[in-house]
């Protein structure tokens, strides 16, 4: 049975990808990764946005006070070789790299223009053997159009791309008016991938101390419908491959979403809930039902659900709807 | 003149001056005293000298001379006597004293004491530096002669600690001395205030070797970085004539400051024809992205006027730095910096300067004139940085110092302050409990009251069943208030409406500051609580206990001041303070005022401070001194039982003194004794007049931080624990020594950074609590007021009610831990979750009826102590330096932590009569 797939041009020896955020902040987690049999690792995400805090902040907290009053003119030992920046960040990555023979993914989230290109090439440099661009972004601004936040999307693909020789791909959010058309452009852009979708930060409200609650919950399966329908109405239509990530907990998930059309499946949740050999298991699950089901290969397998290759493609139209809601009364009747 | 020490460059610049200008005087320096070698003394000494002026920075009680004086002295005679005297006849020789409080010398002493030595009948055991109108030792000095050379650029600036002044002036004086042309020499003057204070900053550059060690006398560069020092002190003071004058303007335009300078200071600088240049530097920095920081843009300002280097010149070597200490963060903060520089040029002004004061705008007084009369007349001379002027007439003879002095400073640090929302406000007094300043007070009167308030005076029903007449206000004093938020961060009532809103809230200051000031005077007519009608067990009682402890100049934020603040409130009235050295003896004593105060009938504590190494054992003698007194007392009373009356004897005897009832009734029969003792012609009755007030039960506490109590005074604590005396040891625990600027003490914990610790302490905190315990009779506490205030309000009352000594260990956020200040209280929730600090009571009281007598106040740890350590910055430093070896300090930390609690949580469970057996006669 061939279980290959291809991913922004990568071969890989299966389509199960981790993507598990706080399970890749090891060295020794990403070898337990490969060795659960990963077919690659998407490294958690270098936030941009966090380092420049966390720099401004230890800057801050470091001088509070100092030079104020004769006895104290400061209150921490001078040390000069402290790392902040992307250094931790790309030391794993590194390290990673040259320990594992999976191919390691860089994930980045990027503020300015600046950080964008400089850490992308810092992480080419590392050894990542491409970079996913994590874009994640909420336009709170009222006065901030559709239009340009789908010109930031495509900018940012371009300026990383020029700056870079390691595929790229784009971590999008369904928040878009016309999900097929961003795809289009960010793929014109050069995206080598699309992965679909990340899980917005949507915050929670906590009744008790009336505050808002910043929590991040595990995906069920439920959620995969949103990425599973876009990857339908997407593959066949792009150069750029197709990442699914969403809702995956068993192996179940995994064979839609390649049926749908997707290249790579990536998890988080399911090895967060059930550790990192669970990997193993999905592995184990796509197999037993292709095996059941006489597929012979993931290619075969791959887009089959596709809405290009349904025998109702207005399945995955909105139009339908209303069709969906009146279909109890039988065709024939 | 012969000296030795710091004076002598001073003494050597002035002696060349003088003889430049046809005077014959001359300097020995003295570099080996004791053993002195006559015979190199001798040989150094001219053979013209005829009068000798021995000069020293030190006092010898008794002696009939300071030792170097002596030494001099006796190296003369025995010289005459063997014949080896250089000079023909022998010298007139005259000791002095310079330096005295650490006080100036200048070069117009040295001439004060050349010119003495001329006299016919010079002055001996003279002073010089300050002005004895008492036992009229010192010398008069002319004010006006100064031996500043035109070639030296003497640069003053005034600034706040908070602005980066200081840190600026350090990087010019790098960029300057840098240059092979140029001498630089840089000294920094700070007040005594941990949050506000303000820094002079003397900075000389030159062409030739500087050799003054003194503050810049006469300067030709003046830099004001903030506009509100006008107001406070004369910073023109010691501007040369055509001096340079840099002034921030902000908030203001640098275009419309002139009107706004006052007239004096106008008249100022009119009369000396000052050059004026101003900016409105906090607006480049904002505009900049530059927050607060002015540092950068004001030294760009001295660089472009000041006319060291040629302006093109210094700008570039100001980018040039700017790039070197920047680069690590980034070009685009390195850009940033530079944009800051150009808009900094783009936005200096000169003010032009009218031939006339045109200014309508006076002067403030330093203090209002409602103050005391000592207050007016020294302690404002002090706050006005004029302290060096005052005569030694104008200071207590005896020691003692007057206190509640800080309310008169109003210093307005902070732009934002809290308002009250009567609405949302459930009065519970968190707010007012931890506010490190006590400027948050709560009072509850009859609505009756009301009549003459200010409109603007807030005002609720009080949240209480029953008192339908009785309304409560929470007043904030927002001028002494550092913004420093904790009170917001406390505060659990929220508003329906609006769940971002508490009931206490910040705002700007200067919209509410006048309203505010008058709502504050109307507070203060309000009677003060009784404090029999005060539930002192809760923290919402203890809200209406007037703090006796307000207006410190600690750090805004500081999470010692609110426990110290409670003892005030609890106690204040009859509270005897031994303080160690520490950040607590600075705030609680540091002059130009004093915090500890007075209640209304002019009570309060006692208040003092002696070493670092011996504050347990002075304590102790505050309380030997007590119980002497006590005893003496009681003695006497016994023997004039039959004049006084029986009755009245043996109740001043046998009262019971623990509740605040009890206290409240023996202070009214020590007022009836004393009636009594009015009448009596008995001369023992004015011995018992002298010691009566001793008859009210002292609470006497020892005070101070961990290097004290860990460290320092280690030995001390723990011998006057085990000496069973009724004494309270508060050690405000901020587990390094903040005072001096973050020293590892043995309180320092495990994996956390501090100087000589610079890799992560490697050993584990000290339990001080459990070598308390292990003793049986010492009643242990460890509090954190922002994890449980009702447990650290019950700790202090029962430590205190305990007839034996208690050790209280309180938990004290503080700016060395590398911490948002603002949420000190959270930090210290935290440490109590992850178990870094559990909290409990060992109460020998308890144990007299063979109950267990240790109470653990804090449940089992629910979270990692990384979740509490990885937000201060003396752990998280290590994890950016060494995070292997953060890692593991880590781990093994945690694995301290679950066998400690194990331990506490056996102790708790066990019964009472497994611990230690307390002595009872």
């Amino acid at each position: 049975m061939d279980l290959t797939t291809t991913y922004m041009g990568m071969e890989l020896k299966h389509p199960i990808v981790a993507s598990a955020a706080p399970l890749s902040g090891s060295v020794a987690n990403i070898k337990r990764l490969e060795d659960a049999g990963a077919a690659a690792v998407v490294m958690f995400s270098l936030f941009e946005e966090q380092l420049k805090h966390e720099s401004a902040a230890l800057e801050y907290l470091m001088t509070a006070g100092t030079e104020s009053f004769a006895e104290s003119l400061n209150y921490f030992p001078e040390v000069d070789d402290y790392t902040v920046g992307p250094d931790n960040y790309l030391e794993l990555l590194r390290q990673a790299s040259a320990a594992v023979d999976i191919p390691i993914i860089g994930s980045l989230n990027g503020i300015t223009n600046t950080g964008w290109i400089e850490y992308a090439q810092l992480m080419q440099e590392a050894g990542a053997k491409g970079i996913e661009l994590n874009i994640y972004y909420i336009p709170a601004d009222l006065t901030t159009s559709g239009r340009e936040v789908e010109e930031r999307y495509v900018g940012i693909v371009k300026a990383v791309k020029a700056a870079v020789t390691v595929p790229v791909a784009v971590k999008l959010n369904p928040f878009f008016s016309a999900i097929g058309s961003m795809a289009k452009a960010l793929d014109d852009a050069g995206a080598d991938a699309l992965v679909l979708f990340n899980r917005f930060y949507q915050p929670d409200f906590d009744l008790d101390k009336l505050e808002v609650a910043p929590n991040l919950q595990l995906s069920t399966p439920d959620e995969i419908r949103l990425p599973l329908l876009w990857i339908a109405i997407l593959h066949g239509r792009l150069r750029a491959s197709l990442g699914a990530t969403r809702g995956v907990q068993s192996a179940t998930e995994v064979v839609k979403y390649l049926m749908a059309g997707a290249d790579v499946v990536m998890t988080t949740s399911a090895l967060l809930k059930n550790g990192i050999d669970y990997i193993g298991t999905l592995h184990n699950g796509l197999r037993t039902w292709m095996e059941l089901h006489r597929y012979t290969s993931v290619q075969q397998m791959k887009g089959s659900m596709s809405q290009r290759k349904v025998a109702d493609p207005t399945a995955f139209e909105r139009a339908n709807y209303i069709k969906t809601l009146e279909s109890y009364k039988g065709d024939y009747l | 003149m012969i000296l030795m020490g710091s004076g002598q460059e001073t003494a050597c610049e002035t002696a060349a001056y003088l003889n430049a200008r046809g005077e014959k005087v001359g300097v020995l320096q003295v570099r080996l005293y004791q053993p002195l070698s006559a015979s190199h003394f001798l040989a150094a000494l001219p053979a013209s000298v005829k009068s000798i002026a021995v000069l020293e920075r030190t006092k010898e009680p008794g002696a009939t001379g300071e030792p170097m004086y002596l030494e001099v002295i006796s190296t003369l005679v025995e010289a005459q006597i063997e014949g080896t005297l250089p000079t023909s006849v022998m010298p007139r020789v005259i000791g002095g004293r310079y330096g005295l409080s650490s006080k100036e010398f200048t070069p117009a002493m040295c001439k004060a004491v050349f010119d003495e030595l001329r006299k016919d009948k010079p002055k001996n055991h003279f002073t010089v530096g300050i002005v004895d109108d008492v036992t009229h030792t010192s010398l008069d000095v002319d004010a006006n002669f100064m031996i500043e050379s035109d070639k030296v650029v003497r640069a003053m600036f005034y600034g706040l600690g908070a602005d980066g002044t200081v840190g600026a002036n350090k990087n010019s004086i790098k960029i300057i001395g840098d240059d092979p042309d140029f001498y630089a020499q840089g000294y920094f003057v700070y007040d005594s205030k941990k949050s506000g204070s303000q820094t002079v900053s003397h900075l000389r550059f030159g062409p030739e070797p500087i050799r003054s060690p003194y503050l810049v006398q006469s300067a030709n560069f003046i830099g004001c970085h903030q506009f509100n020092f006008l107001n406070r002190g004369d910073v023109l003071k010691n501007a040369a004539p055509g001096a340079v004058f840099l002034l921030n303007t902000s908030p203001h335009e640098p275009e419309e400051i002139w009107e706004r300078i006052p007239r004096p200071v106008q008249e100022e600088i009119i009369a000396k024809k000052l050059k004026v240049y101003g900016i409105n530097a906090e607006k480049v920095a904002r505009d900049n992205g530059m927050g607060t920081r002015i540092n950068t843009i004001m030294q760009t300002c001295f660089f472009a006027i000041s006319g060291v280097l040629p302006r093109d010149k210094a700008i570039e070597k100001i980018k040039y730095s700017i790039k070197k200490s920047y680069m690590r963060k980034g070009e685009e903060v390195v850009r940033k910096n530079f944009e800051a520089v150009d808009n900094t040029l783009v936005n200096l002004r000169e003010i032009p300067v009218s031939a006339q004061a045109t200014s309508t705008i006076e002067l403030p007084p330093t203090v209002s004139a409602n103050a005391p009369e000592f207050v007016r007349n020294v302690t404002a001379m002090m706050m006005a940085g004029r302290g060096d002027e005052l005569p030694v007439s104008a200071l207590p003879v005896d020691g003692t110092y007057p206190s509640a002095t800080t309310q008169w400073e109003k210093r307005n640090i902070s732009n934002f302050v809290p308002v009250w929302e009567p609405n949302v406000c459930i009065q519970c007094g968190n707010c007012s409990m931890v506010c490190p300043h006590g400027v948050i007070r709560s009072k509850f009167y009859n609505e009756s009251s009301l009549e003459s308030a200010p409109k603007a005076f807030r005002t609720a029903p009080i949240d209480a069943r029953g008192f339908p007449d009785i309304r409560y206000t929470l007043q904030v004093y927002l001028e002494d208030c550092t913004g420093c938020g904790l009170c917001v961060e406390v505060c659990p009532a929220k508003s329906k409406e609006q769940t971002g809103r508490k009931a206490i809230n910040m705002a700007l200051k200067e919209p509410v500051l006048e309203d505010e000031k008058a709502n504050i005077r109307f507070f203060e007519t309000l009677p003060e609580m009784d404090r029999g009608r005060v539930d002192f067990s809760t923290v919402r009682g203890v809200q209406f206990l007037p703090p006796l402890f307000e207006f410190s100049g600690a750090c805004a934020g500081c999470g010692e001041t609110p426990y110290v603040k409670l003892l005030s409130q609890l106690f204040g009235d009859r509270l005897l303070v031994a303080n160690a050295t520490g950040c607590s003896s600075i705030y609680g004593g540091n002059l130009p005022t004093t915090p500890w105060s007075v209640n209304s009938e002019g009570r309060g504590p006692a208040w003092s401070n002696s070493l670092f190494e011996d504050n347990a054992e002075f304590g102790l003698g505050f309380r030997l001194t007590a119980d002497k007194h006590l005893e003496y007392a009681t003695e006497l009373l016994k023997a004039l039982a039959g004049s006084i009356g029986e009755d009245l004897v043996d109740d001043l005897i046998n009262a019971e003194q623990t509740t605040e009832i009890d206290i409240r009734r023996q202070r009214g029969r020590v007022a009836e004794l004393k009636q009594r003792l009015q009448e009596i012609a008995d001369p023992r009755a004015k011995q018992l007049l002298a010691v009566v007030d001793q008859l009210v039960r002292r609470s006497v506490w020892i005070v101070g931080g961990d290097g004290w109590a860990y460290d320092i005074g280690s030995s001390g604590v723990d011998h006057v624990l085990a000496s069973g005396r009724d004494v309270n040891v508060l050690v405000m625990d901020t587990e390094v020594y903040s005072n001096t600027g973050g020293q590892m003490s043995k309180s320092t914990p495990m994996g956390a950074v501090a100087k000589f610790a610079a890799a992560g302490k490697q050993i584990g905190k000290k339990d001080i609590a459990l070598q308390a315990i292990s003793y049986g009779n010492v009643y242990v506490a460890r509090i954190a007021l922002g994890a449980n205030p009702q447990q650290t309000l019950l700790a202090f009352r029962e430590a205190e009610a305990y007839r034996g000594p208690s050790l209280i260990l309180a938990y004290s956020h503080c700016i060395a831990h590398g911490i948002n200040m603002q949420r000190g209280l959270d930090q210290q929730h935290l440490a109590v979750e992850c178990g870094h600090w559990p909290l409990f009571r060992y109460n020998p009281m308890v144990h007299e009826s063979n109950e267990n007598p240790f109470v653990l106040d804090s449940g089992r740890p629910k979270i990692p102590l990384k979740n509490y350590a990885y937000n201060e910055v003396r752990y998280k430093v290590l994890a950016h330096t060494n995070p292997k070896e953060a890692a593991y300090l880590m781990d093994t930390a945690q694995q301290g932590i679950n066998r400690r609690w194990s331990v506490y949580e056996d102790m708790a469970a066990r019964s009472g009569d497994t611990f230690q057996p307390k002595y009872k006669p």
